[in-house]
């Protein structure tokens, strides 16, 4: 395979990996900089997978080629009132953010199973017939190089992911809402003598974070399993974490970061087809991430901080 | 209603309230409850070789608990248990296959790989925390992969492109012919007293041994320990090393008792997360892991019994214990609830 064919085989692969991963990730910036930890982003992807090809294997008929966006937009609010569990264990009821997060975890994928086996009879459902096409963007497909590379059959999802990590940059640094959620991350007990209601801007915060995981975990199986399973999600949304902290939690990163694990991902997948690749071990390509993102943290790439409140519930009137 | 009482009263709360939204579950589903939990008792108590099953099914929990409740003592979070366990299961069973000895040394040397192994996995994230002020959740978690595909690839290449190690030798094993006698034929095994010496073990460095009392007190207030004159580093990589060690021998109990062998992972075996709720539930006490693993063994296992029995879905039974680690983890409200009924007492 020459150079050219194989980023026209890596590059859109990279995307379409990264897509899901850069929703959820930007998903846990929002949370995370108001100061709530979110370890359950792997449970809020399951429902938002879960949800999303339900609706899209029920609602294939009455929607046509309509029923993906739908589905994705279902599953947005199905993981955003799932993720309010989260939110009130842990901002009104003082829950230990980390533990309230495995629970979100484990019910995400219990209720799931459960529902799938009450509906299907078994382990799995049925492959969706409604998927998200793929495109080629007129015009800008004909630039030579680059056109085949980011410009033909593309998911319109990809583009949406990137979309969503500019507003999200736009909502976190150029809004008097972004300043709000920056402070009751850092420091709560300033932001709540400003005037500012820490309550509910976490509050949104986390359902915020729970319907871009909803997103992400929907895109997921829409356009890469075409089903859902007990292995659909499968770490993803811990993938997600990782690059939210190797994008020290700042929208542009995090989509960075997901931007280079999808690479991985891509990677560990056209292996075989690559040259010098093909002799390496795939299992460093799959680990690649997750040590990239302890040596992140460890301060061997740039520092990465997190918000400074992050993990403490508020209470007010407490020093 | 002392401080005591409501300690006690906030897990015993937070099982009723499990209990009771996985029966508002099941009655939504069209399902009876009463059917449902019948099933379910039965499936841990119906007969001696559901009594055996269970009692197995224990043994892990009762480690992985046991690791994520010594961490948390020095106040550290190990949310990779589950990794520790999968890189101990690895190494029992390879110890177990690999070499031929006398069962007086290949057994315990085969449990001492998994301790050491879990112990390894443990040290990353210790060192991290101790020398860089990393924190040990994201690491531990990230951790977790990197078992869960290293083991996967271990088994491939040491197999020889197959997806199953080859069965144990004997000498290696921890199945016992009596117990499992006992039981009617279950795969009940010595593992069980294994674990149960942990527990003892864990106590005893915990409440008599100097290491144990700086250990705790690290976890109460790591500055105030420092300004005492102890060594917090070395403290906070100990304590996580042992929590490892624990870990791992889990591992051991699946590899030498239940399965006897190891086969490549999908995903995760859930005992690790399963033993966070464990600790939690046992409120990182010996005997509360004791309590907690017994009961979180005997649900995963009689569950098995309701697809059967009732017609109902095994997955009722994680959603009934994530649901219970959430009551307890809200414990502030129960508490509140239970201060205000106090109150309405006392006038």
């Amino acid at each position: 395979m020459s150079i050219l064919e194989l980023l026209y085989f890596i590059v859109p692969a990279t995307i379409a990996y990264a897509a899901p991963l850069i929703f959820t990730a930007i998903g846990g910036v929002f949370s995370e900089r108001s100061g709530v930890v979110n370890i359950g982003l792997e449970g809020l992807m399951v429902m938002g997978a879960f949800v999303g090809i339900l609706f899209n294997l029920f609602y294939a008929d009455t929607f046509g080629g309509w029923t993906p966006w739908i589905a994705i937009i279902v599953a947005m609010f199905a993981s955003a009132i799932f993720s309010l569990l989260h939110a009130v264990a842990s901002i009104s009821f003082r829950a230990d953010q980390v533990v309230s997060g495995v629970a979100i975890n484990m019910l995400g994928i219990a209720i799931a199973l459960f529902s799938v086996k009450i509906i299907f009879g078994k382990g799995q459902t049925d492959l969706i017939q409604q998927k998200i096409p793929r495109f080629d963007m007129p015009i800008l497909q004909d630039i030579p190089i680059i056109g085949p590379m980011f410009f033909k059959s593309m998911y319109g999802s990809s583009i949406l992911a990137i979309g969503v990590a500019i507003v999200a940059w736009f909502v976190i640094y150029k809004t008097p809402f972004g300043l709000r959620l920056r402070s009751v991350g850092e420091h709560p007990m300033a932001a709540d003598t400003m005037g500012i209601n820490v309550t509910r801007i976490r509050y949104i915060a986390v359902i915020i974070s729970g319907a871009l995981a909803g997103i992400g975990g929907s895109v997921y199986a829409i356009t890469t399993t075409n089903d859902f399973g007990h292995a659909t999600i499968n770490g993803q949304g811990f993938m997600a974490l990782a690059a939210m902290i190797f994008g020290k939690w700042h929208p542009i990163g995090a989509m960075g970061a997901a931007l280079f694990f999808g690479f991985a991902q891509a990677l560990a997948i056209g292996a075989p087809k690559i040259p010098y690749i093909q002799d390496l071990p795939t299992v460093y390509l799959h680990i690649l991430p997750y040590v990239l993102t302890i040596l992140a943290l460890a301060g061997f790439i740039g520092k990465a901080n997190a918000p400074k409140a992050n993990g403490q519930p508020y209470i007010k009137g407490q020093r | 209603m002392s401080n005591r009482t409501i300690k006690f009263l906030i897990p015993v709360i937070s099982i009723f309230l499990g209990l009771l939204v996985g029966a508002i579950v099941m009655w939504m589903s069209g399902y009876d409850p009463i059917i449902g939990y019948a099933a379910l008792w039965n499936g841990i108590f119906g007969d001696a070789y559901a009594i055996g099953e269970t009692i197995r099914q224990i043994s892990p929990y009762l480690l992985a608990g046991l690791a994520v409740a010594f961490a948390f003592r020095t106040g550290l979070f190990n949310i990779g248990v589950e990794g520790q366990l999968i890189v101990g299961w690895f190494a029992a069973a390879y110890v177990g296959t690999a070499f031929e000895l006398p069962a007086m040394i290949h057994l315990p040397l085969a449990l001492l790989a998994a301790a050491v192994a879990g112990a390894l996995w443990g040290l990353v994230p210790g060192l991290l925390k101790a020398k860089l002020r990393v924190h040990e959740v994201i690491v531990t978690i990230m951790m977790n992969y990197i078992a869960l595909h290293i083991v996967n690839a271990l088994i491939r290449s040491i197999s020889g492109g197959s997806y199953k190690l080859e069965k144990i030798h004997k000498t290696a094993s921890l199945r016992s012919e009596f117990l499992s006698n006992l039981t009617d034929y279950s795969t009940l095994h010595y593992g069980i007293l294994i674990a149960l010496l942990m527990v003892a073990v864990m106590w005893f460095i915990l409440d008599k041994t100097k290491t144990g009392y700086e250990l705790k007190a690290v976890g109460f207030n790591d500055q105030a320990s420092r300004y005492a004159g102890m060594n917090v580093d070395k403290n906070i990589i100990l304590s996580m090393v042992i929590s490892g060690a624990f870990a791992g021998l889990g591992g051991a109990m699946e590899a030498l008792g239940t399965f006897g062998t190891m086969s490549s992972m999908g995903g995760f075996t859930g005992i690790g997360f399963d033993g966070i709720a464990v600790a939690l539930l046992g409120a990182n006490s010996p005997l509360g892991v004791i309590f907690g693993a017994t009961l979180f063994g005997s649900l995963k296992y009689g569950a098995n019994n309701m697809p059967n029995a009732a017609g109902i879905p095994i997955e009722i039974v994680s959603i009934v214990i994530a649901l219970i680690i959430f009551f307890v983890a809200s414990g502030y409200i129960i508490r509140v609830g239970l201060n205000r009924l106090k109150k309405k007492e006392a006038k």
